[in-house]
């Protein structure tokens, strides 16, 4: 537990000093999102339709923009071999680094998504929805996206593969964080979708640690 | 203590080395010799558990290595020094002791900072420092781990003459406090009165011919 929370304090000082990373992420989802009214016009019903989805698709994105560095900057400086070797086991240590990712990129975007899903003209009952799966939801996209950043270290053109891998395995996500927000708009029942999400996230957090430390070793071999 | 038998070793299609055998018991250094690319570094990546051997037995204190118990007992130095350009060389420090299950390690850090000479430097982000003072910093990691086994790659690289006295030392005391090490290295280690030398490069040369 001290080598948890050890690199999680690490990961979280180098991601406030280095700081651009994050309002890159959040740059590119509010401009993503201003998009979709210039592309699809302004009418206020279509969008007011799609901006749950919008904001979850573009959310998606914006979080797969800084999945490649998760593992890359330790593995080009030797640290990923010392992390290897710690006592402690693998995947408790790729878990303190999913949650000091989830912190710094996931965090940021949940704060902006409501201002952007108002923006896009989202009526103000969708918002607790859309918060509520997102935050069920992003843990997951983190997790899942441990896999592929693993497996992609050490290929070249990694960056490019990594979207490759992870976005289908975010479709579940998707479609129940969508259904989140759509069952809020439209007066459904919500807990199904947020269930599901839940349940979703319950299996990402034993198996995508497990997975990701067997693509590291890979990595390192 | 560590021994391997008949150790083989693969990367891609090259047989690096094959037939290697070694015994190594308390307060014992084991240097590996051999040109560059002849397989030192892979042999104590080998040693230290990150690669698999392709045939042959590793073992320390009888048992093969199995992973958790016997990593709690072994410090590694790579060639590269893994410090963050952001973090500090007590952060840093402080860290990598984390990590190996040490909390409120900052007295213990500062100690071994001043042992290699970076008690001035403790504050300084890590991007400010030089080469030789990041090797430096990575060894003052393999100092404070209280690891019964050190496995160096290449510690005196960049180092300079007070820093290899500062390392040698320090190896002298590991070793008399019964630690055992694995060194790869050239001219500057012929003083430290190895017990065991491995000169390798047998099958590369082989493999030109």
């Amino acid at each position: 537990m001290t080598a948890f929370l050890a690199l999680l304090r690490r990961d979280l000082r180098l991601a406030l000093r280095q700081g651009s990373d994050a309002a890159l992420v959040i740059v590119f989802f509010v401009l993503a999102a201003v998009l979709y009214p210039f592309a699809i016009g302004p009418e206020p019903g279509l969008l007011e339709r799609i901006a749950g989805g919008v904001v979850w698709v573009t959310a998606l994105l914006a979080a797969l923009l800084s999945l490649e560095r998760l593992f890359l900057a330790d593995y080009q400086d030797g640290a990923l071999d010392l992390l290897a070797l710690a006592p402690e086991p693998a995947p408790l240590l790729i878990l303190a680094k999913v949650a000091a990712h989830w912190l710094t990129t996931a965090l940021p975007l949940m704060a902006a998504a409501p201002v952007v899903a108002l923006m896009l003209g989202a009526p103000a009952t969708s918002i607790a929805p859309l918060m509520a799966a997102l935050a069920l939801g992003t843990p997951s996209l983190s997790l899942i996206g441990a896999i592929g950043a693993a497996l992609t270290l050490g290929a070249r053109r990694g960056g490019v593969l990594v979207p490759l891998l992870v976005l289908p395995l975010y479709i579940p996500v998707l479609i129940f964080g969508a259904a989140a927000v759509e069952a809020g708009m439209s007066g459904a029942e919500l807990y199904p979708p947020l269930a599901i999400l839940a349940a979703l996230l319950l299996a990402a957090l034993p198996l995508a640690p497990l997975a990701a430390a067997a693509g590291l070793r890979n990595a390192l071999r | 203590m560590l021994s391997g038998k008949g150790l083989a070793c693969r990367r891609g299609e090259r047989l690096v080395f094959s037939d290697l055998d070694f015994e190594l018991a308390e307060g014992e250094l084991l240097l590996l010799r051999g040109a560059n690319g002849s397989g030192k570094s892979t042999l104590l990546r080998l040693i230290a558990g990150l690669i698999q051997p392709e045939r042959g037995v590793l073992s320390w204190q009888g048992a093969p290595i199995t992973k958790e118990d016997y990593r709690a007992k072994l410090a590694y130095l790579g060639h590269l020094d893994a410090t963050k350009p952001e973090l500090t060389p007590r952060e840093d420090l402080c860290f990598w002791l984390g990590v190996r299950g040490k909390i409120r390690a900052q007295q213990a850090a500062d100690l071994t900072l001043a042992h290699l000479g970076l008690e001035g430097l403790a504050d300084l982000p890590c991007r400010l420092l030089s080469a030789g003072q990041r090797r430096r910093l990575a060894l003052a990691r393999i100092l404070a781990s209280g690891a019964k086994l050190w496995l160096l790659d290449e510690p005196f690289t960049a180092l300079d003459e007070p820093a290899i006295l500062a390392v040698r030392t320090m190896l002298s005391q590991h070793r008399a406090s019964s630690g055992l090490a694995v060194m790869a290295a050239h001219g500057a280690a012929l003083e430290l009165a190895p017990s065991l030398e491995l000169v390798l490069g047998g099958h590369a040369a082989e493999e030109k011919a």
